[in-house]
């Protein structure tokens, strides 16, 4: 059975801090390996997006000034669609930026709130231009395993009753710096402030969210092949050494 | 003049004790004392100064200006090596000073600053350029330096506050330095490439202002160079590239050189430049505007950036038992991609040595080599050796881009330079491609083996 996968890429141009190219290249490599069909569609500002036509969602960060200009897209042009697809449970990742923007608002330290998705039971607010930013390396568990990545962001993210934590800091920030939480989850959306690239040093996730697409695609007998991951289990094992240090 | 008494101390206790170049040092601790010490040694210099600011092209273009500066008769004045903080630039005037604050011939003096985009307030405040030159502004080290825009709104306030004496260099095809004009209060002079032969057919990932910040719509481009930088216009408003008052209409890209004619209020002048690769067409461009603006005839400027081999780090060469030693500094998606083409580009086998360590110099965050092009270069390397504290890391980015996923990834420079130099034969070339730190290591390693001077022996 030939196996293909879509994924919308939205605001690829806009929403491309951290090297959230990455992400993409990783799940492009990771499907070729094993002769799945990925699509990429890059839905920019103007697009629709078309919840039964996708098996993925990927959206990255910004700047403040990009996070602007398309948040009213985001909300008025995308967001039915956006919020019908996580119900229908098609795999999300919102990463930084875009993880704010898929929560419910974001306070910034000065000005109006930004209003959010409201598809994580969340909140990010911005404590003070003279407040620190969470800025470093972080190790987090998960799933019986780890996350690795790097985060820098000014917002404090808070979670509400409908949301559970993607991970659990060991060290670094995580949403907040407080209550040891990273990230969100709602059905299958996850949202996170990793970055590093994310997904290429975290290849079990994202193979994770490779088999959820597919399984909600093809049924729950299919499988990924398993790939030789020396390469990206050493540069896990380093980002776990340095964040150490 | 304590403050000058201690810098000036701990500038020989820190070179007396081996720690490097102690170009950082003494700065330090001087500037501790008296902040004002910089403004008061930089109003002795006697022909004032130039300051070169930007993500990428700084030290090359810097070493170009002090080149011409030689050239044409003055003594430079020049914060080398990569010192480009307020301390660097403290160091470079207490180094030729003395005890009492005096500078050493003074009136001969023209300097040559080179100044990190986040320092530009302070540094332009204290030095009061004659010319200030912005080369162009692309995302780097965000984690140290943060958003791209607020470099451009620190930017636009240092030019709202210089003096309006100050002459305002910009790069008409860096939409984002260009803007700069309407902050500047003084006289404004543009540079920029016409040649169409250098476009790129496809555009790359690494561009950071391609939205109009008046209008936010998407510039169009009629060329584009690389990342954001080219023939840019809003469809939106009237917003465009300005018309360059110096227009290389010919640039001619060769393996270890690069041939242009530049239009210039002054005539046609014709450059042959010892260094490959566009981002040097726009570094040779930017000193051009730099040296014909303090008044410097154009065929000593000419001839003094003719006669700049590689700036410390920056394509600068080594031999090493017969083999052809290449460093390549790399430290941002953009600035890197410009490496990786003009590497693409060079005939032969080519073998690679990548080093990306994660210090603070370095930006704490590697995220950025996932914006860079490392497909450009796949496929075309006979060998490859990963090593720096995140060498795992670039293997992985490597194997991504399409590069075997058996390469050897080593953590110590020292070794992996001798694997490197062990795969490349006699007579063969090998390209070095570290991050800041790591370009330290190498070429000190690079140094020892193959007897160039140690870089605070640079000084003119």
């Amino acid at each position: 059975m030939n196996l293909s996968l879509r994924l919308a890429h939205l605001y690829p141009k806009l929403m491309n801090l951290y090297g959230d190219r990455g992400n993409i290249i990783c799940l492009r490599r990771r499907c070729q390996a094993r002769g799945i069909d990925l699509v990429v569609d890059e839905l920019d500002i103007g697009d629709g997006l078309d919840p039964k036509g996708c098996d993925l969602i990927f959206m990255g960060g910004g700047q403040d000034r990009e996070q602007r200009r398309i948040v009213r897209d985001l909300l008025d042009v995308k967001g039915e669609s956006v919020r019908e697809a996580v119900e229908e449970g098609i795999v999300t990742l919102a990463v930084c930026g875009g993880y704010q923007l898929f929560a419910r608002y974001y306070r910034p330290a000065v000005g109006d709130d930004l209003p959010g998705l409201g598809i994580f039971d969340a909140h990010t607010e911005h404590p003070g231009e003279n407040v620190a930013r969470c800025i470093g390396n972080v190790v987090a568990d998960w799933d019986g395993d780890t996350l690795v990545g790097f985060e820098n962001h000014g917002g404090r993210t808070f979670l509400g009753p409908k949301a559970r934590p993607l991970a659990i800091v060991r060290s670094g920030y995580g949403n907040n710096g407080l209550d040891k939480t990273e990230g969100a989850v709602y059905r299958n959306a996850h949202g996170t402030y990793l970055h590093g690239s994310l997904l290429p040093k975290n290849p079990h996730f994202a193979d994770h969210l490779l088999r959820l697409a597919l399984r909600r695609r093809y049924g729950e007998e299919v499988d990924l092949a398993p790939l030789d991951d020396c390469l990206e289990q050493a540069a896990h094992d380093a980002a776990i050494r340095v964040a150490s240090h | 003049m304590a403050a000058i008494a201690a810098g000036k101390l701990a500038g020989i206790a820190s070179r007396a004790f081996g720690r490097g170049g102690g170009t950082a040092l003494p700065g330090v601790l001087a500037e501790r004392i008296d902040p004002r010490l910089v403004e008061q040694l930089a109003a002795q210099v006697g022909h004032g100064s130039v300051m070169v600011t930007g993500t990428n092209g700084k030290t090359t273009t810097a070493h170009m200006l002090s080149s011409v500066a030689a050239k044409a008769g003055y003594l430079p004045l020049h914060n080398r090596s990569g010192s480009n903080l307020m301390r660097g630039v403290a160091t470079s005037l207490l180094d030729q000073s003395g005890p009492l604050g005096r500078l050493f011939q003074a009136e001969r003096r023209l300097g040559i600053f080179e100044v990190d985009e986040a320092t530009l307030p302070e540094a332009v405040a204290a030095v009061k350029p004659r010319v200030l030159i912005f080369t162009n502004l692309f995302r780097d080290q965000l984690d140290r330096y943060g958003e791209v825009d607020s470099i451009a709104a620190r930017w636009r306030d240092t030019l709202q506050a210089a003096p309006e004496s100050t002459t305002v260099v910009l790069n008409a095809d860096d939409p984002s330095v260009a803007a700069l004009e309407a902050s500047a209060r003084g006289r404004v002079v543009f540079c920029g490439v016409d040649d169409r032969a250098p476009a790129l057919d496809e555009p790359e990932h690494a561009a950071d202002s391609r939205w109009c910040p008046d209008c936010g719509r998407e510039y169009d481009y009629d060329l584009l160079f690389y990342g954001h930088v080219g023939h840019w216009r809003c469809p939106g408003c009237d917003r465009s590239r300005p018309e360059p008052d110096l227009r290389a209409t010919r640039v001619l890209l060769e393996a270890d050189s690069t041939h242009l004619s530049v239009a210039t209020p002054q005539g046609v002048v014709e450059l042959s430049l010892r260094l490959s690769g566009l981002y040097n067409a726009y570094n040779a461009l930017a000193a051009l505007a730099g040296g014909l603006e303090l008044g410097i005839g154009a065929a000593v400027v000419c001839e003094g950036i003719e006669a700049v081999a590689a700036a410390f780090g920056r394509q600068e060469r080594f031999e090493i038992d017969g083999r052809h030693v290449q460093v390549f500094l790399g430290k941002n998606p953009a600035g890197l991609n410009q490496v990786l083409r003009t590497i693409a580009a060079l005939p032969g086998d080519k073998r690679l040595l990548l080093l990306l360590n994660d210090d603070i110099a370095d930006g704490r965050d590697i995220s950025w080599i996932w914006d860079a092009d490392f497909e450009l270069l796949a496929g075309k390397a006979t060998s490859v050796v990963a090593c720096g504290r995140r060498a795992e890391d670039m293997a992985l980015r490597l194997k991504y881009a399409g590069f075997p996923p058996d390469l050897p990834v080593i953590g110590s420079a020292a070794e992996a330079l001798d694997l490197a130099l062990r795969q490349t034969p006699a007579g063969g070339d090998l390209y070095v491609l570290p991050t800041y730190t790591a370009m330290l290591e190498v070429r000190a390693l690079l140094a020892r083996r193959g007897g160039v001077a140690p870089y605070w022996e640079e000084q003119p």
